[in-house]
């Protein structure tokens, strides 16, 4: 803290060089922005943030104007609050006038700022917006209607996803968002994170939502309506429900889960034991026979998607094992549809995920199986939200119950599968017990832990060092290959996930919560991890039934058939 | 045969970014717009997603990226050929053709594109299609011009 400076009157200490609308933040001073994210470079495109410099008399945006020795700042001068709301109108008057109708409604920014600033009549009246939707991906929806040019969409899709799959095209008033001859994302190079859905302050970018089918499915007497969640989701839908952020709520939605109506409910960490016990196999055999190393981690569709796209050299590389949503998918409609004597075509299998990736994941081709799809509609942590409302379901006055049997019991390592690191800590509990006949002692590795982008680390098991690194964000994924493509060669095994932070950050998840949030969810899964006793994925009685019963070896014949895939080489504008 | 593409790029320094605008030109100038191959190809080489390069393209209104008609057609939209009325001329062009200006035809017959002035403010609103000048056009005119290029093609 180098330099005092003057805002509202008061004298405030700041680094040199700090961006102002950090040290407003931290001084309890919100200033609005629309385009502005924390730990990007400044845009200053909305302009929304402007403050009075009353040094120079002018006003400065916030976001992108360093701190100055001796500056006078006014943040809510009549003058500054006179032209934010200007600003809003300004967004207001080509925007369609539909907010009832909006996924965002309620949780748009824009809409909050116009409330905010007092905006109840229409000063100005432009010509409304009038584009084409975007329904060609499998999981995003854009309408450039409700755009409002801030940028961060183009902005996450380049620099944390390395994707730049969008981009700013035609110039001027006739400016909008879009792919690259402005054709349907369902062609261009975006990989379904969904990061940018998160970002958008308006509804110009959502899921593509499943819940109609799944509701018309749930009315039908004649369907067998199964569900399975994601790790992540029961970790990061408490704040919603007015509870505390992070909190696990495995029991309460099992109970809402059946409230709504479904015939069985199936938690996907079970089916992350699964993989385990497939992908640490997979990995030994390539050791041991001179394989294709490293072996990457494929239970991300947004990373399978890209790898496809942009790193399709390292296709072999990949693990073959499908994710552990389609692995659940397809032992659902063979193993439970023999065991509950229910045709496969009858029974309707839904999955609720932190992520919209595996809404595409779900439809790729080879994900049906003698013309049964693994998995029929993906709903993400947003959708369940709005149904378990829509249901009426007042989740916290339930009585927690368990999953349904067999595939309902898991290890902690499966449910680890939703932070960074999880996959790739399972994988080398159990890696480690098929090599060495011996549990690990130590089974928390705290370097692959955290929120970090990027971790590496070394684990001796027996005779073997087995170099293992850890990325999210598809950009550090990206920086890594690179260096493996360059002739490092001292790293065995990668676990890659698209979202920075891994699932419980996904493009699925609640639009708005911030770092805290987030390391919230992370926490209750370690958490987990140290407090269950089941804590490796070959120890979990259910999988060891399941392989004694039905699928016979890891890498068999039948895990061949029903559990593993294969990848191709994308062509797309890149 | 080499393409042009692979023929412009061959002499601009691989990774050189600033030198985008320019090869894009000279790739326009020997193919006549900006195909999709193209785009792709020109980021491979200067390694750019091809989002961005479109995004770049499109900020300029000399690139095109359909090529052009066997007529084709520039509208003088400067400042006298505006004060006379341009703005309706294209206007007239636009739903006789069916086109915007940056656009061709299905038939692949006219293509359009604005340009800011000509130099020719004498005969102001002024067209010209394939060097041929159309002085002082109006709706009715440019109608009856369009007609004539149709029949030409005909007993062609």
């Amino acid at each position: 803290m180098d330099c005092t400076i003057e805002v509202n009157n008061k004298k405030i200490e700041a680094a040199k060089g700090e961006l102002l609308i950090d040290v407003l933040s931290r001084n309890g001073i919100r200033v609005p922005t629309l385009c502005h994210m924390k730990n990007y470079l400044p845009s200053g495109s909305c302009r929304m943030c402007v403050v009075e410099n009353l040094t120079s008399g002018r006003l400065i945006t916030s976001c992108s104007y360093p701190v100055e020795e001796g500056m006078r700042i006014q943040t809510h001068s009549p003058r500054v609050v006179e032209s934010r709301k200007t600003i809003v109108e300004l967004l207001l008057s080509n925007h369609p006038d539909d907010c009832l109708y909006c996924v965002r409604n309620g949780k748009c920014t824009l809409q909050d700022f116009a409330s905010e600033h007092n905006v109840v009549e229409r000063r100005i009246s432009g010509k409304k917006n009038d584009h084409h939707k975007d329904l060609s991906s499998a999981s995003i929806v854009r309408d450039p209607d409700k755009c409002i040019l801030c940028g961060r969409c183009v902005r996450v899709c380049e620099e944390v996803m390395n994707v730049s799959a969008i981009d700013y095209i035609n110039r001027g008033s006739r400016s909008v968002i879009g792919t690259a001859f402005n054709k349907g994302l369902n062609i261009s190079s975006c990989v379904n994170c969904g990061q940018c859905i998160l970002v958008c302050p308006t509804g110009a970018l959502s899921e593509k939502t499943h819940i109609p089918e799944v509701q018309m499915a749930l009315n039908d007497k004649e369907k067998m309506v199964i569900v399975q969640y994601a790790p992540a989701v029961t970790v990061s839908i408490a704040e919603e429900f007015g509870l505390e952020p992070g909190a696990d709520l495995n029991g309460l939605l099992n109970a809402a889960l059946r409230k709504m109506g479904f015939d069985r409910v199936y938690d996907t960490s079970f089916s992350a034991d699964l993989t385990i016990m497939e992908e640490s196999a997979e990995l030994i055999h390539r050791i041991q026979n001179n394989g294709v190393l490293p072996m990457i981690t494929s239970c991300c569709p947004a990373w399978i998607k890209y790898a496809e796209e942009f790193a399709h050299d390292m296709l072999p590389n990949l693990s073959t094992c499908k994710s552990p949503q389609q692995m659940l998918g397809a032992v659902i409609k063979s193993h439970i549809s023999e065991m509950e004597q229910k045709d496969p075509h009858q029974i309707y299998s839904v999955s609720i995920m932190p992520c919209v990736a595996k809404k595409f994941e779900a439809q790729r081709e080879n994900m049906t199986h003698r013309g049964i799809t693994d998995v029929d509609a993906v709903l993400s942590t947003r959708e369940l939200v709005r149904m378990i409302r829509l249901y009426g379901i007042e989740i916290d006055k339930l009585e927690p119950e368990t999953a349904d049997s067999p595939l309902g019991v898991r290890s902690s390592a499966g449910k680890l599968f939703g932070n960074t690191g999880g996959v790739m800590e399972a994988a080398i509990r159990t890696a480690y017990y098929k090599l060495t006949g011996k549990d690990l002692v130590n089974f928390r590795i705290p370097e692959i832990r955290g929120f970090k982008g990027r971790k590496e680390t070394r684990i001796r098991i027996g005779d073997l060092e087995l170099g293992v690194a850890v990325v999210s964000g598809l950009r550090n994924a990206h920086l890594l290959l690179e260096e493996i493509r360059n002739g490092r060669n001292d790293i065995h095994f990668i676990e890659v996930m698209s979202c920075p932070g891994g699932c419980v950050a996904g493009g699925g998840q609640r639009v708005g919560c911030g770092e805290s949030d987030i390391l919230a969810r992370m926490k209750t899964l370690y958490t987990i991890d140290d407090q269950e006793t089941i804590k490796m994925s070959h120890k979990n009685p259910e999988i060891i039934e399941l392989y004694r019963e039905f699928l016979g070896e890891p890498l068999g014949h039948k895990s061949h058939e029903l559990l593993h895939t294969s990848y191709i080489k994308r062509d797309v504008m890149l | 045969m080499k393409s042009g593409i692979a023929e412009v790029l061959e002499v601009h320094e691989k990774g050189r970014r600033d030198t985008l605008i320019p090869i894009l030109q000279e790739i326009q100038e020997k193919e006549g717009y900006l195909s999709e191959e193209a785009v792709v190809e020109v980021g491979k080489h200067l390694d750019i997603p091809s989002s961005r390069i479109y995004g770049v393209a499109t900020f300029y209104n000399q690139f095109r990226f359909q090529p052009t008609g066997r007529y084709h057609i520039q509208v003088c939209r400067g400042t006298a050929c505006h004060v006379l009325g341009s703005a309706t001329v294209l206007e007239h062009l636009e739903k006789l053709l069916h086109i915007k200006a940056g656009q061709t035809t299905r038939d692949g017959l006219f293509s359009m594109e604005i340009v800011a002035c000509i130099g020719a403010c004498g005969l102001a609103p002024v067209i010209n299609v394939n060097g041929e000048f159309h002085a002082q056009v109006d709706a009715e005119k440019v109608a009856a011009i369009m007609e004539e290029y149709r029949k030409r093609e005909e007993t062609l």
